[in-house]
């Protein structure tokens, strides 16, 4: 047993399965200790938000410290925020399309549009939103104008003066805050700073916050459904393994019978057949469990079959041992890494079971507890996060599974080399 | 002979069939034989005759296709679990392959304290239970104390099977069917093995059923010998009427294949030094 564990833990696949693991365990377990209360709490009235960090703008300006930077560079930074490269080009496109039309004589090498200053000198001089070129269209006359209305004031550095109303004389005369090019706020002063690395999802609620919790349940719908399977395969395929006859043909005849139908179809059919308000995600995972129970018998089944003829069992029969401390002293000890390498793909089986259902339509039926499955059929249902370009609604979803499924698989992967060459002789 | 001695087995028309339609294996075909008390009986026949299987009906770990067998002069009766853990306390067997005797998971003391128990002993002192697997150690000239907290694989191949007759001085059933117990193990342990069977049935009186694939190693130890082939007795009698005279053309052949370097004197010099100990 101990050359096991050693031979476990030299095993690099199992290693890396297992660090994977952990981590999302261990995330599982920390995040909502920094990070607590509702997951599916919403915070914004906005669909798909982008990821980012959200800094109230009321309390930047309301901030009492303000700190005054002169970072070379900075206005150039703000002036490119505001004129992209393809701005530029625009502009250009323009200025050259005018000059054609008026026989200016402008050639593209009169302009660079690196040199801010003489493209926007041009660009003043020449643009009016009344004049039309040929072959333009309406649209493209529309995008000049929100163009020249955005670049009104480009290298304008005067204070901005932000007013309040004055509730006796009903104006803006007071003086909220003034705040000139140079003054600076520290993130951590303003009172109200929202975090959201995945931005938030359709119902505007932290996709982060909600993925962890999803984890969670749908690790615990693993375990759940995984348990139940290897739990009922195990003690099946040992009873019809072990004693054989009638009782083997009734287990195999059921187990034939679960088996010939496909899985899916069969949690589909008992899902559907469970009322909206009962299916919680102890329920969905207690029927994928029942339902996934075949093939572990029939492994089960064929090893204590080979195994219950061998010698030592014989030896334990003339010892007078009971059926019961048969299969449990001389059974079970050598089929139980088999047994625990099954169980580990049934937890991995359970949350892909657990997904596909939910996809569907048919996963557990709340609106208080996450799943994975739940998050992508909320990502596609109410505006569809992939027509919104909200990538950051259903990739991480969809990262996670495949990070859970991989590392249970690789550490399955990594117990069944150490094993096998013991089960084989 | 037969007459002053009592019948401890004997099966009529006993039959083992494997499988049906084309993979049907008759692996024991209507076989009679009588053993009696305080005999060593060898069972004499080549691979595949059947010798295992027979074993395994008589162990009653497999079932009988056909025939019945009469154990202790009474129809053998093993249906309740009671009555078969009754009948193993007088039946008991060594296996062909140490090496898959023993469960890989239990350790030396629990194959020991698993007999003291099955003979009744659960209640014993731990100190009695202690010298009494001591004793059966030393039977077997294997040393207790460098065997506990060790597990049978952790020995070799001829230790595992003293340990199996260590297990059987415990158990000290009326009859001990040997199959083959030193086919998987080297010339030199054979002899010990075959040292302490005899002695088994010196000091304890056993009756033994030796199960061999060698002619030769037959007529030095057994009484009685039966020669099967192709899952029948095709010639049975006391060993010398069997190998001194042989009448099956079956027998002939296999005491032709009895290897001519043979030394038979090294094993009668064993049998004498095991009757003087006795
Ligand atoms: N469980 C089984 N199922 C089917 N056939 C079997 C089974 N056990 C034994 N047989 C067949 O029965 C025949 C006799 O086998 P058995 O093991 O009794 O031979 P044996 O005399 O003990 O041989 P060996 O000297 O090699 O041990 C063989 O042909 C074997 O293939
Ligand atoms: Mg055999």
């Amino acid at each position: 047993m101990k050359t096991h564990l050693r031979a476990v833990l030299r095993s690099g696949k199992f290693i890396v399965g297992f660090t994977i693991f952990a981590a999302i365990l261990l995330l599982v377990f920390i995040y909502p200790l920094f990070n607590p209360g509702n997951p599916l709490q919403m915070i914004g009235y906005n669909s798909f938000t982008k990821p980012g960090t959200y800094v109230s703008l009321y309390d930047s300006l309301d901030t009492r410290r303000v700190y005054t930077f002169r970072p070379p560079g900075a206005a150039d930074v703000r002036i490119d925020a505001k004129l992209s490269p393809e701005d530029r080009e625009s502009i250009m496109e323009w200025l050259l399309s005018y000059s054609e039309q008026e026989g200016l004589g402008l050639t593209e090498r009169d302009i660079d549009i690196e040199y801010t200053e003489g493209l926007m000198a041009l660009w003043w001089q020449y643009y009016d939103s009344e004049i039309r070129l040929d072959g333009m269209t309406i649209a493209r006359r529309r995008e000049f104008e929100r163009l020249d209305l955005r670049l009104d004031g480009l290298f304008n550095l005067d204070d901005l003066h932000v007013m309040a109303l004055d509730p006796e004389t009903g104006e803006y005369d007071i003086l909220f805050a003034t705040v000139s090019d140079d003054d600076y706020v520290n993130v951590d002063d303003v009172a109200n700073v929202i975090y959201l690395p995945l931005g938030t999802d359709g119902f505007g609620r932290d996709v982060l916050k909600q993925l962890v919790s999803a984890i969670g349940t749908s690790l615990w719908i693993g375990l759940i459904a995984g348990s139940i399977a290897t739990a009922i395969g195990l003690t099946l395929g040992l009873i019809s393994g072990y004693i054989g006859g009638i009782v083997d043909d009734i287990v195999m005849f059921f187990t034939n019978l679960i088996t010939v139908i496909p899985g899916i179809v069969l949690l589909i059919l008992i899902s559907y057949s469970i009322s909206q308000l009962e299916r919680g995600p102890v329920t969905v995972a207690i029927v994928i469990g029942v339902t996934g129970w075949a093939w572990t018998t029939r492994s089960v089944r064929s090893q204590v079959m080979s195994l219950r003829n061998r010698d030592h069992v014989n030896l334990s029969k003339l010892s007078g041992h009971s059926i019961p401390k048969i299969i449990v002293r001389d059974i079970l000890p050598y089929i139980a890494s088999y047994v625990v390498m099954a169980f580990i793909l049934q937890i991995s089986i359970g949350i892909l079971s657990e997904a596909t259902l939910s996809m569907l339509g048919l996963g557990p039926s709340t609106t208080t507890t996450a799943t994975l499955g739940l998050m992508l059929d909320w990502s596609i249902m109410k505006s569809t996060a992939h027509i919104s370009g909200a990538w950051w609604a259903y990739y991480p979803v969809i990262l996670a599974i495949a990070l859970i499924s991989f590392s249970l698989n690789l550490m399955n992967t990594g117990l069944d080399q150490v094993f096998n060459p013991q089960l084989r002789d | 002979m037969s007459d002053t001695k009592q019948l401890c087995l004997s099966g009529k028309g006993v039959t083992k069939v494997f499988g049906h339609g084309k993979t049907k294996t008759v692996a024991v075909d209507n076989v009679d034989f009588e053993f009696y008390s305080g005999d060593l009986i060898s069972i004499v026949g080549e691979s595949g005759s059947g010798k295992t299987t027979l074993i395994k009906m008589l162990l009653g770990l497999t079932s009988v296709t056909d025939g019945e067998i009469h154990f202790m002069g009474q129809p053998r009766d093993i249906k309740t679990r009671h009555k078969k853990k009754e009948y193993w306390k007088g039946i008991q067997a060594i296996f062909q392959d140490p090496y898959s005797s023993y469960n890989i998971f239990s350790k030396i003391d629990t194959v020991l304290l698993d007999c003291i128990h099955m003979r009744g002993g659960r209640r014993l002192p731990k100190e009695t239970k202690t010298e009494m697997m001591r004793e059966a150690c030393s039977f077997v000239n294997l040393k207790f104390d460098e065997m506990t907290n060790k597990y049978p694989f952790e020995l070799s191949g001829g230790q595992m099977q003293r340990l199996m007759i260590a297990r059987i001085f415990l158990l000290k059933p009326k009859i001990l069917l040997a199959d083959e117990p030193t086919s998987m193990i080297d010339a030199c342990s054979r002899a010990t093995i075959l040292d302490f069977l005899l002695k088994l049935r010196d000091e304890v009186g056993m009756t033994i059923i030796f199960i061999t694939h060698d002619m030769g190693l037959a007529y030095y130890v057994s009484d009685t010998v039966f020669i099967m082939e192709k899952g029948k007795i095709v010639e049975h009698g006391s060993a010398n009427d069997v190998i001194l005279n042989p009448k099956a053309p079956y027998t002939v052949q296999l005491l032709n294949d009895i290897p001519k370097i043979h030394d038979p004197w090294e094993f009668s010099r064993n049998r004498r030094e095991v009757s003087d100990a006795g």
